[in-house]
């Protein structure tokens, strides 16, 4: 995979951890038992000589042993009976809910449906996790030498050192003209949409460096947006909100989304969310092209947005220091927490929807379980930070001036010091991780770079959900299929499992049907 | 038949004596009887008369011969008519008038009618009159009744069917159809034959060679355990074997109550008409089954030898001989000897012609020779059962499997049934009705096992003690040959007994080792147990405090090489969370008090944000300037205004005037406000109660109700039970192919082009096991869990109401 394909040259910065698996022999107690298995084996053939030498015929008889063994044909024992034990670890990953006991009153159809119940759960979740062997790829890392920060590494040094495939994925583009750029990187990572703040749009096919269109608006861009797929893309300009194709064409103005500071496209539900200068936080569904929701958010101008992808709802972050959670469906925020003193500069929110990360004009960085609502850490960077991206394996980018650092695990450790930084040409206006590539992509004043950030990118992708190495063809099929498994807007909320609820559920529904009536 | 119809005819001529010639027509049937009488009659005729009048008569016989019984009428005929021939009698009496008397006495020869005289006399003896036919609709109503209850006892034997197939995770049809998939290469073979000379030589070579042949298709032990019986057989047996433990005991108990009557009428009646009906059907026994009427004469010729050895019935006993004192003088006594020597007599004659052996022990005997038919085990006393079904009814009605074949014969070993018992009483026909009931159920057995097939020739012990046998041949201690199994019951119990010391000895190493083993795997998991214990432990919070902790060690020298403007919050100290729960109100200083941590950046940023001096930036850097608690405060301000709109208000239902005076300038009294204000439920407990700096909405989502669902459906008692059972998904971006293939089977499979036929008995009765488990059969071979899991229901259900129909059936008879 081109993803880590930062294999090593030097082993001394790059390297890629190479986890020998355990295997059934390791373990001493195995051996024993597998001793143990053979002498068994011993006694049965001898067994089976009595059977020939008792009976005049020469029968072999199929014996089944205490553990289930069973004998080929050839008359050969399996050595390793059973279907392979699965780690408990990865049982547990893909665990779906607890299975609640049985109790013993249940009776008849029920317990029966129970049960039923309870082994395809089951079964679902061992071929899982039995199937999980079939993710091979691990993710790489960098490593300093003795006394070496990774910090200080030059991303000219692993540009180096990696082979020349993952080299050419730090480049710089210095687009000086057109002021500070956005960047979006589509699904599947493979193309990347570049807005410079002075009207200059381009989406280039980043990997193969093939420029897809490149045009200028004539207009302030605030912000771009990949929509479904790489073939369209929105545009939030000076009044209104455009849609051009890959090649540049516009195909739509939408006049309903006027002053769009901040973009963010919700695949599965085929929303796009925009958030305006003028407080409004207004829903497009992309798919028939008609506005689902438009909420007042009564906040002021609204130029921190963020996606929880786990379960849709848009995070915005206000001057007052409250960053708050919307729906499509709720007038008025799901949550609204005081997250800072000073106003909130930029929002981030990992891929399982557990973290989220803000940093504010206080110039704290503070990471929250959005679970629970509560804060689980605050770190304080001298500088404040800007803009901040989480990537799929939950590295932390934040910029500070013109300064990008990346810090690993600033969720569940405390961290010292960023992992890497590296420092770019201009102000840092955009920063987005590539989603399946260790790369990170940093737009700036002065144009674009694209840093090599070891260990961001999930190695392993679902080639049914995004490819990125998906034909036309494929993209075509994988298109329909979304559309047809296209998640209505009225599902967002902060559970995504309330589906799952029954109504009967709630404790107090005779206090939500009043709530309802008021 | 014939007999009734003979009572009626001469009923008729007496009634009528004379008769024209045209009725007879009708009778042909009727005529043949009497062809006898008109033999004799024309006969004598024939011998006088002229041609012409012989054949005038002949004519006559003719047309008479159509019917049979004008010909004497005839001949009375000429003789009232006093038309005298020459030849025939006078006519005596012509001029007397007949009497009954004279008719009576004719009738009183001929021996048919002394039986319908008998009857008659027996009708005129009859107090009791016959009742009234019952009225139409009675009958019906009863024969409704009738019919329903056997109807659905018939239906009902399909409700296990109909279950199951309810139940059944997937339905294959059409039924009973072969698995399908490639098959055995051991039994492809075992059903094709070698045709060309070819195939013929090869398989002349491997079976010259004595090819082994690898495989049988499945283990004896794997077939036994697929013929093991199904739990619902066992079921069915259970209660079978219970029912007969209690007639049994019945049975004894009556033997027992027979035995203490004293009267020896009643005994001798008893004997007799026992001897007789053995001598019955002894003669039966011989002309349908020779064998067993050997063995029967056999016994008896014991018995006669036993009793020439034994000398009983002679006058040497104690009993004889108090008897011969008594003779002198007794007359009773002197025939009791008597009788008792023509015993001896009888028994000790050589036997040519079976005749009776039984003797008043014979007789005794025999109810336990009917306990000898049946098994052992029968004898266990166990407490009646009010849920087995066997025990409720009559079992003739109840066939759980109602395919009696006609051609099956009783067991070979005769299920020697106490035929000899006699039934001179009626208590005895009972007894009778409860053997039958014995030997229905042997029948029954026998009948299931022979369904069942030939492959049902391994029963289920022996292969039990095949293992066993298997056992200890590993453990080495005894070795038993597989010739046991005909082996006597003493041996057996011997047997039994050895194997219970062996599996005592085996538990007790058992446990040892496991003791043993258990202590090894504690020593081996105990860290590890406590090492999880620990990771587990491990809260969020603690591992909050614990990286503040080691922050705070990290952060000092950190905090002292580089100059923070933040560095004073760090000495701000954190509150408890528990004072935080406790107070309602939220102090300002309690919001966000995070400690921060500093991070030391290698590089520090040369650009200065410099270009973009707009007025946000500025606006910006001002509120950072007057940032601080206004933020908090004015949170918090929000919080408390919306948990105030929150609360329910109290609603004032007060009307002025109604029962006090009312008008400008007048309140409602103080004690009527009070009346009429409404207090509504505290509401819910807020989900931010905890979360200072967090307000959570209590507007509940309405848009998903719409697509929740409302009511809890079918099998559910409870949402969590609903909510586990939904909570896999099923399509296939979360699972496995195979899982969802196996997750989304269709319910019912149908094969294209075969024809589906209704469901017939056989289909259920043989494929039970199919239909349940058309899916997986590998789950049979592994302890029978699947169809076991699938009967349990219809079989708990089925057979009360079985029963419930047997009592409403019996109701009106």
């Amino acid at each position: 995979m081109a993803a880590h394909g930062d294999a090593e040259v030097k082993p001394t910065h790059v390297g890629k951890k190479k986890i020998v698996a355990k295997r059934y022999w390791d373990d001493s107690t195995e051996k024993k038992g597998r001793e143990g298995r053979e002498k068994e084996q011993k006694k049965e053939e001898h067994d089976e000589q009595k059977n020939t030498l008792e009976g005049g015929m020469p029968y072999v008889k199929r014996k089944k042993g205490e553990d289930g063994r069973k004998k080929g044909i050839s008359g050969k024992m399996d050595p390793f009976p059973g279907p392979a034990p699965i780690s408990k670890e990865k049982l547990k990953k893909f665990k779906r809910g607890g299975n609640k006991k049985m109790s013993s009153g249940t009776r008849g159809r029920l317990k029966d449906s129970l049960s039923r119940a309870e082994v395809a759960s089951n079964l679902a979740q061992n071929q899982a996790a039995r199937y999980d062997l079939l993710l091979p790829e691990d993710a790489g890392f960098l490593e300093g030498d003795e006394d070496e920060d990774t910090c200080t590494i030059m991303q000219e040094d692993i540009a180096d050192a990696v082979d020349i495939t993952s080299g050419s994925k730090y480049f710089n583009l210095s687009l000086s003209q057109f002021g500070p750029y956005r960047v979006d990187y589509t699904r599947n990572g493979r193309h990347l949409l570049l807005g410079g703040r002075r009207g200059h749009v381009v989406c280039i096919d980043w990997q193969s460096k093939q420029l897809k269109c490149e045009m200028n608006v004539m207009e302030t861009v605030n912000d771009v947006k990949w929509l479904h797929s790489e073939a369209m893309y929105a545009v939030a300009q000076k009044k209104w909100l455009y849609i051009y194709d890959s090649s540049g064409i516009e195909l739509h103005c939408i006049r309903k989304f006027n002053d769009v500071l901040r973009l963010q496209f919700l695949p599965y539900h085929f929303l796009l969310a925009t958030a305006s200068a003028t407080g409004f936080l207004q829903y497009l569904d992309v798919s028939v092209g008609k506005e689902v929701a438009a909420i007042c958010t009564k906040a002021g101008r609204l130029d921190v947005m963020a996606l929880n992808p786990q379960n849709a709802t848009v995070h915005l972050g206000h001057p007052t220091g409250t960053v708050t959670l919307w729906s499509p469906n709720q007038k008025e925020p799901l949550v609204k927490m005081l997250c800072h003193k000073g106003g909130v500069r930029s929002i981030a929110v990992d891929k399982t929807g557990t973290y989220m990360v803000t940093s504010g004009l206080d110039r704290k960085l503070k990471v929250f379980d959005i679970r629970t609502f509560q804060p689980l850490k605050s770190y304080f960077l001298p500088a404040g930070a800007s803009c901040l991206s989480l990537s799929q394996r939950g590295l932390l980018c934040a910029s500070t001036g013109n300064i990008v650092q990346v810090y690993q695990d600033v969720c569940n450790t405390p961290v010292k010091k960023p992992y890497m930084t590296h420092r770019v040409r201009g102000s840092v206006y955009g920063a987005q991780f590539c989603p399946f590539e260790d790369v990170l992509g940093v737009g700036h004043a002065e144009g674009f770079t694209s840093m090599i950030v070891p260990g961001a990118g999930e190695p392993n992708f679902d080639g049914l959900d995004a490819n990125p190495y998906r034909s036309v063809k494929q993209r075509q099929e994988w298109e329909v299929k979304a559309l047809l498994e296209k998640v209505q807007p009225e599902l967002i909320g902060l559970d995504p499992g309330q589906l799952g609820w029954s109504g009967t559920k709630t404790k107090y529904r005779h206090w939500d049907s009043t709530l309802l009536l008021r | 038949m014939a007999k009734k119809r003979n009572v009626e005819k001469s009923a008729d001529t007496l009634k009528t004596p004379s008769l024209t010639v045209a009725q007879t027509v009708e009778d042909e049937d009727e005529r043949e009887l009497f062809k006898v009488d008109d033999a004799v009659i024309s006969a004598s005729e024939d011998e006088g008369g002229s041609d012409d009048e012989r054949k005038h008569r002949k004519l006559l016989d003719a047309i008479s011969s159509l019917g049979g019984k004008k010909r004497r009428k005839l001949a009375e005929r000429s003789e009232a008519s006093a038309q005298i021939s020459e030849f025939s009698v006078s006519a005596e009496g012509a001029g007397e008038k007949i009497t009954l008397g004279d008719l009576l006495g004719t009738i009183e020869k001929t021996a048919v009618i002394t039986k319908t005289k008998k009857q008659l006399k027996n009708l005129q003896n009859r107090s009791d009159t016959l009742e009234l036919p019952l009225s139409r609709k009675q009958t019906e109503k009863i024969q409704r009744e009738v019919a329903y209850g056997k109807s659905s006892e018939e239906i009902s034997s399909w409700q296990g069917v109909v279950l199951r197939n309810q139940k059944a995770e997937q339905l294959v049809f059409p039924l009973n159809q072969e698995p399908s998939g490639p098959k055995r290469v051991e039994q492809v073979v075992a059903g094709w034959k070698a045709q060309t000379p070819l195939e013929q030589e090869i398989f002349n070579l491997l079976r010259m060679n004595k090819q082994p042949v690898h495989d049988p298709v499945l283990t004896p032990t794997e077939e036994a355990s697929l013929k093991a019986m199904s739990l619902e057989e066992a079921k069915i047996r259970r209660a079978e074997l219970q029912k007969a433990r209690a007639l049994q005991s019945y049975y004894e108990a009556k033997a027992k109550r027979d035995k203490k009557i004293k009267s020896k009428k009643y005994h001798r009646v008893l004997n007799k008409a026992k001897r007789k009906e053995f001598l019955k059907e002894f003669e039966e026994m011989r002309k349908t089954d020779p064998a067993s009427a050997l063995e029967e004469l056999e016994k008896m010729e014991l018995a006669r030898m036993q009793e020439r050895m034994s000398l009983k019935h002679q006058n040497s006993g104690k009993w004889a001989k108090s008897r011969a004192i008594m003779a002198k003088y007794d007359n009773e006594a002197r025939k009791a000897m008597q009788q008792q020597l023509e015993v001896n007599k009888e028994l000790t004659k050589k036997l040519v012609i079976p005749s009776e052996s039984r003797d008043e022990e014979g007789s005794e005997e025999g109810p336990e020779e009917a306990a000898v038919a049946l098994p052992d085990f029968v004898n266990d006393v166990q407490p009646a059962d009010a849920t087995n079904p066997w025990m409720m009814g009559k079992l003739t009605a109840e066939a759980p499997e109602p395919a009696e074949g006609s051609d099956i014969e009783p067991p070979a070993e005769g299920v020697q049934q106490p035929e000899n018992q006699e039934d001179g009483t009626d208590e005895e026909e009972v007894i009778e009705e409860e053997e039958v009931l014995l030997r229905e159920f042997e029948e029954r057995r026998k009948l299931r096992q022979s369904e069942k097939g030939d492959r049902d020739l391994v029963p289920v012990m022996p292969v039990e003690r095949e293992e066993i046998v298997n056992e200890k041949d590993a453990t080495g201690v005894v070795e038993i040959s597989e010739d046991e199994e005909e082996e006597e019951e003493e041996e057996v119990s011997e047997f039994n007994s050895l194997f219970q010391k062996l599996a005592e000895k085996e538990q007790e190493a058992a446990m040892d080792a496991e003791t043993t083993n258990s202590a090894k795997v504690e020593d081996h998991e105990e860290p590890a147990l406590l090492e999880e214990g620990l990771t587990r432990l491990r809260t969020l919070e603690d591992m909050d405090l614990l990286s503040q902790e080691v922050s705070v060690e990290m952060d000092e020298p950190a905090a002292l090489s580089t100059e923070t403007p933040g560095s004073e919050e760090t000495t701000i100290p954190q509150p408890s969370k528990k004072k935080k729960r406790k107070k309602n109100m939220i102090d300002c200083n309690e919001v966000l008090t995070k400690e921060a941590k500093v991070i030391k950046i290698p590089l520090a940023p040369t650009v200065i944000e410099e270009e973009e001096e707009n007025e946000e930036v500025q606006k910006m850097i001002i509120k950072e300037a007057f940032a601080g608690d206004d933020v908090i405060s004015d949170f918090l301000k929000e919080k408390r205004k919306l948990e105030e709109a929150g609360k329910p208000k109290v609603v004032d239902l007060t009307l002025p005037g109604w029962g006090e005076w009312g008008g400008l300038g007048l309140k409602p009294s103080r004690n009527k406000r009070r009346r009429f204000r409404v207090k509504a439920d505290p509401p819910p407990p807020r989900q931010d109660k905890n979360l200072p700096s967090v307000i959570i909405s209590e507007k509940r989502n309405s848009s998903i109700t719409v697509h929740q669902v409302g009511q809890l459906p079918f099998p559910f008692a409870s949402p969590e039970q609903f909510e586990s059972c939904i909570r896999t998904p099923i399509g296939n971006t979360w699972n496995t192919q195979r899982t969802v293939q196996k997750l989304t089977a269709p319910k019912v499979v149908t094969q294209m082009g075969a024809i589906i036929e209704p469901i017939t008995k056989e289909d259920f009765i043989k494929g039970k096991t199919l239909a349940t488990t058309g899916k997986q059969p590998d789950i049979s071979l592994s302890a029978g869990k699947g169809p076991n899991r699938g009967s349990k229901g219809p079989q708990k259900k089925g057979h009360p109401k079985r029963s419930q129909q047997k009592k409403t059936k019996n109701k009106p008879k």
